[in-house]
């Protein structure tokens, strides 16, 4: 072997486990899925082409206009949840003392159960008339979209404090000691310092918050079926009804494909307006 | 019907090719946790050797385990050279399952379903063994069931099915001791109803339990109202697929009186986020929460299977009432005239799948149903009622069904399709989200 080869990039090759994993299992699905928008199909018989019936639909559908509107609010709500309290919690973490470690690892465990196991637990939990609060919870179209936001959180909020743990042990401890000679507090450290310096961290929990978001189901299967009536039937429910409970597969895949279309928009959307693509390095000069 | 489409030339890719690419579609595209649909469904279609049969797994899944173990032992077996393994699919899942197994190559060879509107797109996509000739040439499956159970299941006059379970007609539960101690009786008509509820509720108790989060069981006060209101001939209208039979004033009427339920607290406040499934509601009546239950006749079973002290001490039964001015027969039943085995046109062992099908009919069959609980189709059930754990329940339940005018099929199994959204409609009814009249004109809307 010469040693070209050998500094050069990795070859192609070295890609194809990855990729031939992410056509199967993510783009002929994905693909296929468009297809089927284009067509009706009942699950049994063969797939006939209705042109586009499905996406007329998805554009006539009333439930799709309340639908829409219930994961646009899921997405923000989820955002602003999750991102305030790991961002503290991944901060407080960050921290060297060994309480915080332990109780850090602590944090973690939701992370290692499965979103159906989470949504089962807190399913029993809201119970109205034998869980702990007895109080009727996902009976009320509020407390039931709060519900949802507050299950999603207490799921992913660990792995997000995770991502800003690891932002905020790479800030140098130099910036920290340089702000408390010119004689910054605590807070003026956090927002001048520690804020700034985990704005890529931030950019990337976000698109993963939101793509996690409008792609939220078992939740919303398990604690409410999407509802009371269909006040918490976001797209991803909606999909499955049609699929799964209807079998009008053709309009499920018109209603997933959108929601690939929607996802990869939004994100290409955040990536951009932040810069992230081009973004320089938060620690420029040092 | 079948493998091949000819759709106005167009190419499209065949039902298989797109299964074998990827079957689980819809769920890859962003849904991981929901995988286990497409897996793990069970031999199907391998050897002949070994059949497999989806049953819905409740409580009176016993008597189906109880038959496989014996026809698998027996001599009918092994002359049919194989077995048949039970596959037991949680109840919420279902249907579903079922659907998604059906139009895949781990499809069951014998499947749970309940006739009618619930298998027509099987039999439409040419998947259902046609069992006519073979019931009518087989004494044992011909004289086995009462005719009309066997015929309720048919489609088009044809038999697709053999009754597998007990009869199910919904039935008016009561708590006795709770109806004891406040001196109440179960009610004949619904003025004495809204009394009774008036009674319960000055006493804190709620009137009905209902396990509004599945839906059906809220759908079966419209059954009853309607039937008792206009008669079943404004539901067999709209179950011939006119869907402007919903304008029917029966229906609205029904409908207004679901309402006047609703808002006088005679559910409770908590009914939308309560479940039968998981055993909600069968504990809020058991626990004395709540005083009546107006459930399938499975609810015995259940409760049995629960709450054994409730259920053969405080569990009371009583026919729906009669709803003063409406034209409706007071005998008349609604629900499911039973279940039904089907048979997958491309099992390969049909023999096996067919020798099978007769153990549904045998005595020791009947008798574990019996022992459940519940009440045979067969043929044979009437001798067999004096055996049953609480003879008196199996008697009341096999004359109220024998006495029926009319029997009603459950309007979600009969619409087949349309049941989903019929659901939906019927949930925000519940909730308070849409009018009674906003309901009318929703259900007007459902159209294939």
């Amino acid at each position: 072997m010469s040693t070209r080869t050998r500094v050069g990039r990795p070859h192609a090759v070295w890609a194809l486990p990855g990729v031939l994993f992410f056509a199967f299992f993510a783009v002929v699905p994905m693909a296929l899925a468009f297809y089927l928008s284009f067509t009706t199909w009942d699950g049994l018989s063969d797939p006939r082409p209705v042109g586009l019936a499905n996406w007329q639909k998805l554009l006539d559908d009333p439930r799709m206009t309340q639908s829409l509107w219930l994961t646009i609010l899921l997405t923000a709500a989820s955002w602003a949840f999750q991102t305030v309290v790991a961002l503290l919690l991944g901060v407080w973490a960050a921290g060297p003392q060994r309480n915080r470690a332990v109780l850090s690892a602590i944090f973690f465990v939701p992370l290692l159960l499965s979103s159906t196991a989470v949504a089962l637990l807190f399913y029993a939990l809201l119970d109205p008339n034998f869980g702990i609060i007895q109080k009727d919870i996902l009976g009320s179209s509020s407390g039931a979209f709060l519900a949802i936001v507050f299950v999603g959180g207490w799921q992913f909020i660990p792995f997000h404090t995770l991502i800003y743990q690891g932002g905020a042990r790479q800030i140098p401890q130099v910036l920290y000691q340089a702000a408390a000679i010119d004689g910054a507090g605590r807070y003026r450290q956090f927002f001048s310092i520690t804020l700034p310096q985990l704005r890529n961290t931030v950019i990337t929990s976000t698109v993963l918050i939101v793509v996690g978001s409008l792609t939220y189901f078992e939740t919303v299967l398990i604690l409410t079926k999407g509802g009371p009536g269909t006040d918490t039937a976001i797209l991803p429910y909606l999909m499955y009804e049609a699929g799964f409970k209807s079998y009008d597969f053709g309009y499920a895949s018109a209603i997933a494909s959108f929601l690939v279309l929607a996802a990869t928009g939004l994100s290409l959307l955040l990536v951009r307006l932040s810069g992230f693509g081009a973004m320089r390095s938060t620690r420029e000069g040092m | 019907m079948g493998s091949t489409t000819s759709s106005a030339g167009g190419r499209t890719f065949s039902r298989r090719w797109i299964l074998g690419a990827g079957a689980t579609t819809l769920l890859t595209t962003g849904l991981p946790g929901l995988t286990a649909c497409g897996s793990g469904s069970g031999a199907g279609g391998g050897d002949g050797g070994t059949i497999t049969a989806f049953v819905y797994g409740d409580d009176a899944v016993k008597v189906q385990e109880a038959g496989v173990a014996r026809f698998n032992k027996s001599a009918a077996a092994k002359e049919a050279g194989g077995t048949v393994k039970l596959e037991k699919v949680p109840g919420s899942d279902y249907s579903p399952k079922l659907r998604t197994a059906m139009g895949s190559p781990s499809a069951p060879d014998v499947f749970f379903n309940w006739g009618g509107g619930s298998i027509r797109a099987y039999e439409e996509a040419g998947k259902l063994l046609d069992l006519t000739d073979t019931i009518n040439n087989d004494p044992v499956l011909k004289d086995g069931f009462l005719p009309s159970v066997l015929a309720a299941g048919d489609l088009k006059g044809r038999h697709y099915g053999i009754p597998m379970r007990g009869m199910q007609p919904v039935i008016l539960f009561y708590n006795k001791s709770v109806f004891a101690e406040h001196k109440l009786e179960p009610p004949t008509t619904w003025d004495q109803l809204l009394d009774i509820n008036a009674k319960l509720k000055r006493a804190n108790i709620t009137p009905f339990a209902l396990g509004g989060s599945d839906i059906w069981p809220e759908l079966m006060w419209l059954e009853y109202l309607v039937d008792r209101l206009g008669g079943p001939e404004v539901f067999q209208r709209i179950q011939d697929g006119d869907a402007e039979g919903w304008g029917d004033p029966a229906v609205l009427k029904a409908a207004e009186m679901v309402k006047e339920l609703v808002d006088d607290g005679a559910f409770g406040d908590k009914f939308t986020s309560v479940s039968y499934v998981n055993g909600g509601a069968p504990a809020v009546f058991a626990r004395g929460r709540a005083a009546m239950h107006l459930m399938g006749s499975w609810e015995y079973s259940t409760q049995l299977g629960k709450f054994p002290d409730f259920a053969k001490q405080h569990l009371g039964w009583a026919a729906f009432p009669e709803v003063e001015g409406g034209t409706g027969d007071v005998r008349n039943v609604v629900g499911n005239p039973t279940n039904y085995w089907s048979v997958n046109s491309r099992t390969p062992n049909k023999d096996l799948a067919i020798a099978f099908l007769k153990d549904a009919a045998s005595e020791a069959y009947a008798k574990d149903l019996i022992d459940l609980g519940d009440v045979p189709t067969t043929s044979n059930a009437a001798q067999l009622l004096d055996s049953a754990p609480n003879p008196e329940y199996a008697k009341f339940q096999y004359d109220m069904v024998q006495q029926a005018p009319a029997f009603t099929l459950s309007w979600d199994q009969a619409l087949g399709e349309l049941g989903t959204p019929m659901h939906t409609e019927i949930g925000k009814l519940f909730a308070g989200k849409s009018s009674p009249t906003e309901f009318v004109a929703a259900c007007k809307e459902l159209k294939k």
